[in-house]
């Protein structure tokens, strides 16, 4: 393996291994000894054919949010706002879906659902991007105010809009329900993982050829990093941003395709939540990469599986613990091993922009570094 | 609609203005020394736990409030630590700060009250008279110690940032890194000490929240960090109108409570709780565009 592979690998291995660490010292201080944590974390995941297929369930929305983070971050922002994204989303397509007719098949139904999804995600990351298009606010502390607004609009629209008793859609239509996988792999009976997970990874390599092989994909890069230099090419910087985060916001709303289109056959209130967080740190882990984005939606997955498995013993609360300091541990990490690639090399690590005389970082990767 | 202009309504707003003005103080000092903070709702958070982790256990509040400070303190050193000497993008440290703060105070109520919402009750301070009336719930809010050391630190921070050494330092550390460590000042010791007084008066404004309510809830900051960023990068990075900004805020906050009954039998009925967050969004987007941003913000002094 060469020296490029290696550091690129790197990072991950350790911010594993100080993940794996920390773990055992929270199962310590629960009085759990550390293997035993473990084992059992472990027995309740990739030990049986039902535990992988949770895995898989629980994998699927953050590859979608993972995905939705890359592609803001690509242009130098940060989507934090999938979560409302996400939740706003999956009401509107929860309640188009149970307004379909039953008789309508699945090839019309489903991209009906997933279209109206993505608008309404797309919608709702509207107002952070053009403020911070327009305005300069950043994204950051809008996105927070309309994650807020949306926490009220759910159960407002529900009692008020809907005079409904229960925080519920009624059940979507048959057509626009996504499959389990067990039909196909018997082995994975029961558990929730559905079509939903191999159409995430289908979507998350798809996107990130399209990011970097496409103009505009190449042009969203350049403008998180060279805003000034872009505009001096005559790229339309503005446009840009709200298109990237645009897009990010309709990614992160198709993962209600893993929730209630595969899992539930309704929306509630709550269903998917928590995975706009946890895209965070998929993205983080994902290093920019689509087989690093799968692998880290996966790897995350486990965790939140593992936390169930555990939670009689070690609150599965510190799975989540375990997530943020994971963000943190493998950006420590790789900026270590970027600093030492860099004094090795001499050079930046990212192919030269137009008319730049310097090699900057692009945006993204000085976020994951 | 009486009940709008009363001395009820202004203790109201004080009360609630506290945790935002806390907030908004500590993102002063983090970005003013050249720090981008977004871990202020962590911050917030933490003390809040702590502060009523520890009172509950030793049953004093001042031991709480000293606790949570010292949490505030280690919290907001940790990500000093982490952008000023690992380099790690402050952002990125900042999401992390908060989805740790949330993480860790539910699994610390796990392990504590084994439960998933919120903590037992606590005593905490009990100063001022009794009573419903307005000039004794006024009375009340003013007494109590914590508000006094949040006006404090919102009179003591324009006056050491504008006229001390330190204050010089730290504002040199962020509009100009480069040329700060170029005197043979070192800006990360400046930034890390400005930091720690961040997150000692953040914190000051998460035990505030919790000592209103007598209990820890699983979550009980609810934006408030971020609202408090909006403030502060509404008043240019100044402390005294990021103050009345967020007293701003808590009349907003008040009003809408006032409002609560009034509305709920309407068609609007429980979207009266997104006053504050829409009034957050309709101000930065009238807001002249980033007047005031310290030049050196999340820039460094070499690298």
């Amino acid at each position: 393996m060469n020296d490029k592979r290696v550091r690129a690998l790197l990072p991950i291995v350790l911010a594993i291994a100080g993940g794996i660490l920390i773990f055992n010292l929270i199962a310590f201080a629960f009085g759990e000894a550390p293997a035993s944590a473990l084992r059992l974390a472990f027995e309740g995941t990739w030990g049986t054919p039902y535990g992988l297929g949770q895995v898989l369930f629980k994998a699927t929305p953050l590859l979608f949010t993972g995905l939705a983070f890359e592609v803001a971050l690509r242009a130098g922002l940060f989507n934090i706002g999938a979560e409302g994204q996400l939740a706003l989303a999956s009401l509107v397509g929860g309640l188009v879906a149970s307004k379909l007719p039953a008789s309508l098949p699945m090839p019309i139904a489903l991209p009906i659902v997933l279209a109206t999804a993505a608008a309404v995600g797309a919608f709702v990351a509207f107002i952070p991007a053009i403020l911070r298009a327009r305005r300069g606010v950043h994204e950051i502390i809008t996105a927070i105010m309309v994650n807020r607004i949306v926490d009220a609009i759910l159960p407002w629209t529900f009692s008020t809009v809907l005079g409904s008793s229960t925080l519920r859609t009624a059940d979507i239509a048959p057509g626009a329900a996504l499959p389990r996988l067990d039909r196909v792999v018997p082995s994975f009976a029961g558990s929730a993982a559905s079509f939903a997970f191999p159409l995430a990874v289908v979507i998350v390599f798809v996107a990130m050829a399209l990011l970097e092989r496409t103009r505009l994909g190449r042009e969203i890069r350049w403008v998180g990093f060279r805003p000034e230099a872009c505009r001096a090419e005559g790229i339309d910087v503005e446009r840009r941003l709200l298109l990237a985060m645009l897009l990010s916001g309709a990614i992160a709303a198709l993962a209600v395709s893993s929730t209630a289109l595969g899992y539930k056959g309704y929306y509630e209130l709550g269903l998917g939540a928590g995975a706009g967080w946890s895209g965070i740190a998929v993205a983080m882990l994902g290093r920019g990469k689509a087989v690093g984005i799968v692998l880290a939606a996966i790897f995350l997955g486990t965790l939140e599986q593992a936390g169930l498995a555990v939670n009689a013993r070690v609150p599965k609360e510190a799975m989540d613990v375990l997530e943020a300091t994971l963000i943190v541990l493998v950006a420590v990490a790789s900026r270590v091993a970027f600093k030492g690639a860099r004094a090795a090399t001499n050079e930046g690590p990212e192919p030269a922009p137009p008319r730049d005389k310097p090699t900057p970082t692009p945006a993204s990767e000085e976020a994951r570094s | 609609m009486s009940s709008i202009f009363s001395l009820t309504m202004l203790a109201e707003s004080i009360r609630i203005a506290v945790p935002y003005t806390c907030a908004a103080i500590g993102g002063v000092w983090a970005e003013r020394a050249g720090v981008i903070q977004i871990g202020l709702e962590g911050i917030l958070l933490t003390g809040a736990f702590t502060a009523v982790a520890v009172t509950h256990a030793t049953n004093s509040p001042t031991l709480g409030l000293v606790a949570a400070i010292g949490a505030g303190i280690a919290l907001s050193l940790g990500h000093g630590q982490l952008t000023e000497r690992a380099r790690v993008h402050a952002v990125i440290s900042g999401i992390a700060l908060n989805l740790f703060a949330l993480a860790a105070t539910r699994m610390g109520l796990r392990a504590l009250y084994d439960s998933a919402s919120n903590s037992p009750g606590i005593e905490a301070y009990r100063f001022g008279p009794t009573g419903a009336t307005g000039g004794a719930m006024l009375l009340r809010v003013l007494a109590d110690p914590v508000f006094f050391l949040a006006l404090a630190a919102v009179a003591a921070t324009p006056f050491l940032l504008q006229n001390t050494r330190f204050g010089l330092r730290v504002r040199a550390a962020g509009e100009n890194p480069v040329a700060t460590a170029s005197v043979g000042i070192s800006v990360t010791r400046v930034r890390l000490t400005a930091l720690a007084v961040s997150g000692a008066i953040c914190a000051l404004g998460g035990a505030h929240l919790a000592y209103d309510q007598q209990r820890f809830e699983s979550g009980m900051s609810a934006g408030r960090g971020f609202i408090a960023l909006a403030a502060v990068v509404v008043s240019g990075w100044r402390a005294g109108r990021a103050a009345l900004a967020c007293l701003a805020f808590g009349m907003l906050e008040a009003l809408q409570i006032v409002l609560q009954d009034e509305v709920r039998k309407t068609a609007i009925g429980d979207l009266i709780q997104t006053l504050p967050y829409v009034a957050t969004l309709l101000v930065l987007a009238l807001a002249p565009r980033r007047a005031g941003a310290p030049e050196g913000l999340g820039k460094h002094a070499a690298d």
